[in-house]
């Protein structure tokens, strides 16, 4: 078999059924073999979305997302979906073509060193230079990808690689001797973490996206802290750790959070981080001087770069919140949290009111629905007003990647094509990826999409507002083209809403109308994103 | 605070830009980064001294862990650890001077490995300290040029890194 069989039969073997793409000249080869396999390819419209699509792939799946590009342009445009899935520890392994291994180097045309351009937002990157190196490069692009702490792996192939012979021999179970990935706690950290627990007074849970990536790690989350009684606060990637309405559910923190649940963390004088990188939109070092952290993290590096730990535990999520559970620790202070409060601070805009949008939504939507968030104003309301039962909240946590919500969506629905899946974006992520519509009719992916237009880039005009003297520049996005419109050029039927009586019905015809459908709600660009 | 860290890594391309890369754009402080084969040719160590506190010395040894390529990582205690550096100088020097240069050397137990009509060059591999005094005591003349390869360092004793396959 040639190179490019061996990367396809890999894929199969992983049990890869759907590839986000775009093809080229060095990627020929593969594309050539890909036809004749089982796996779905999915055209996008640019490689970013590939990356961003099989980004959405996997949070739903489960398993490493794949991507496709070619060498050049095609792989440097992949480069800030692998730095976004990077900041979020979500598995995906990109395939790039490259030019062939005896021109590398010579700046010939569509050559760009993709594997070094990545190197900083990659958790690991090969260039392979042998067809026979296939089998076992796959093994281990997948491996590395989906175990540990999660994250973007990318397979550089030369064309000469791809039409190269090999014989395909089985790589076998894979072993790297530098990749040791984290599983149990130590004990005894577990015991004094326990012990922590139960001396405390106003003890606190924070959880973070490791509590989705680590398999059981949700559940282990809910009995843990019904169990000991721990209130939970999460950060926009933890968002349906537990579910909006639990008791014990204090909202998101940090900067663009909720007041109860930082007014939560201030008080709270434990705070157990559990599988969260102490990003700084969510824990201020300040806020927490007097506080005694425990950082639970699958990876240690994470464990006191940016805030210093009492008791650190390395350890997979689910795995450690186990073996709490078996010390049953319980949480003093019972109710300290129920006084907080979680008022909203008065409306600067008039006419539609987001908040009653997402109201709406949290009403309707399925149990399980999945709810993409672009990222801007958007994305905190959608973070702070909608209520997640069981189901997801997919965002661009850690990059704030603008235009990841319409890939996203599509990737996510791809891998439940029986779940409800919504995404929300603003008028200019929007134009970001509005592209992507076309992918959506053209493989018959149903993408419910509500805009947010208040033609303005509104986070921005926020931070000039409060932070610059109102000096606005840049951010009037004034030439909005008609989004209905341009959904109806794509064949998408759409509607526009202005009026908070028309919101009730508006959602329901985005929920209620079969195949991909676009909501836009006029929106003031006055209003705040709290 | 100079500290010393020891590596096992992957003997393959690519390895070191990944780890002067990590150094760079965390902003990690380096003095000296040494690399070479060791007796597994699968295997390269690298000796790198680091300058900071704890804490610091602390996030290097976990963003290295970190890498895949990185086998082992271990830091040394200097006290206990035998540590060398190689030093070759080329000072400026005529017939008048060269007699106090040479005995300089002497005074190092450092070799003179090439001379010429205006020029001596001299090895030194010996600690790091020294070789900073070497350097420092031919200031004086004319420095032509200067290499250093950085420190290597290994446990004394019995002590290892303790990487078994």
């Amino acid at each position: 078999m040639n190179g490019a069989q061996a990367v396809v039969r890999a894929l199969e073997e992983q049990g890869v059924t759907v590839v986000f793409g775009y093809p080229g000249a060095t990627v020929c080869p593969l594309y050539d073999q890909l036809a004749h396999s089982g796996i779905r390819h999915i055209l996008v419209r640019q490689e970013q979305n590939a990356g961003h699509g099989a980004s959405g792939y996997a949070r739903i799946s489960g398993r490493p997302g794949v991507c496709l590009a070619t060498s050049g342009p095609g792989a440097t445009n992949l480069i800030t979906a692998l730095a976004t899935a990077y900041m979020d520890s979500i598995p995906l392994v990109a395939i790039t073509g490259q030019v062939a291994s005896d021109l590398l180097g010579r700046d010939v045309f569509q050559e760009a060193d993709i594997t070094g351009a990545v190197a900083p937002f990659i958790k690991y990157a090969y260039l392979v230079k042998e067809p026979a190196d296939l089998p076992r490069v796959m093994g281990e692009a997948f491996l590395l990808a989906g175990t540990g702490r999660p994250g973007p792996v990318l397979v550089d192939i030369p064309v000469d690689v791809l039409l190269g012979e090999l014989d395909w021999k089985d790589p076998g179970p894979i072993q790297i001797r530098g990749y040791r990935p984290a599983g149990r706690g130590h004990q005894g950290q577990v015991r004094r973490v326990a012990e922590a627990i139960q001396e405390a007074k106003r003890p606190l849970l924070c959880a973070g996206g490791g509590v989705f990536a680590s398999p059981g790690g949700v559940e282990a989350l809910r009995a843990f802290s019904r169990e000991s009684g721990l209130p939970v606060v999460t950060t926009m990637m933890g968002l349906g750790a537990l579910p909006s309405a639990d008791p014990l559910s204090l909202g998101m923190l940090g900067m663009h959070g909720s007041p109860r649940a930082n007014q939560a963390v201030a008080q709270a004088d434990l705070l157990l981080i559990v599988g969260a990188r102490v990003g700084d939109r969510a824990v201020s070092a300040v806020a927490v001087e007097r506080t005694k952290i425990v950082h639970i993290d699958i990876d240690p590096a994470e464990i006191g770069k940016n805030i210093g730990t009492a008791i650190p535990l390395v350890g997979d999520a689910a795995t450690v919140l186990g073996q709490l559970r078996e010390l049953h620790p319980q949480a003093g202070g019972t109710g300290w949290w129920k006084e907080l409060s979680c008022r909203r601070p008065p409306r600067r805009g008039t006419g539609l009111d987001p908040q009653g949008v997402f109201a709406c939504l949290s009403r309707r939507l399925e149990k399980d629905a999945v709810f993409v968030a672009d990222v801007g104003q958007n994305q905190i309301w959608a973070a702070n007003w909608l209520e997640i039962r069981e189901g997801r909240f997919l965002t661009s946590g850690g990059m704030g990647t603008m235009g990841y919500a319409i890939p996203a969506a599509l990737g996510a629905q791809l891998a439940a094509p029986h779940r409800q899946v919504v995404a929300v974006c603003g008028d200019g992520s929007f134009q970001m990826t509005m592209n992507e519509l076309a992918t959506s009719v053209q493989h018959q992916i149903p993408l419910k999409l509500i805009v947010m237009n208040n033609h303005t880039l509104g986070l921005v005009r926020e931070i000039q507002t409060n932070s610059f003297g109102d000096r606005r520049f840049g951010v009037d996005l004034g030439a909005v083209p008609d989004i209905p419109a341009i959904a109806g050029a794509y064949g998408i039927p759409a509607r526009r809403i202005a009026e908070d009586s028309q919101v009730e019905e508006g959602v329901r015809w985005l929920l209620e109308t079969p195949g991909s459908c676009l909501l836009e709600c006029q929106v003031d660009r006055e209003e705040a994103s709290h | 605070m100079k500290q010393i860290l020891s590596a096992l890594v992957e003997n393959r391309s690519g390895v070191l830009a990944r780890i002067s890369g990590l150094f760079a754009r965390r902003g990690f402080n380096i003095d000296s980064l040494a690399v070479g084969e060791t007796e597994d040719p699968t295997i390269s160590r690298m000796t790198i001294v680091v300058d900071g506190d704890d804490s610091v010395v602390e996030q290097v040894e976990k963003q290295l862990n970190k890498l895949v390529d990185v086998i082992k990582v271990k830091r040394l205690d200097t006290a206990a650890t035998t540590r060398r550096e190689l030093l070759l100088i080329k000072v400026a020097v005529g017939a008048q001077k060269r007699g106090e240069v040479i005995d300089i050397a002497r005074v190092m137990d450092a070799k003179i490995v090439d001379i010429s009509a205006t020029t001596l060059t001299i090895e030194l591999c010996d600690r790091p300290e020294r070789v900073t005094l070497m350097t420092d005591l031919l200031s004086p003349y004319k420095v032509r040029e200067v290499a250093r390869t950085g420190t290597v360092a290994l446990e004394k004793g019995a002590g290892d890194i303790n990487y078994r396959p």
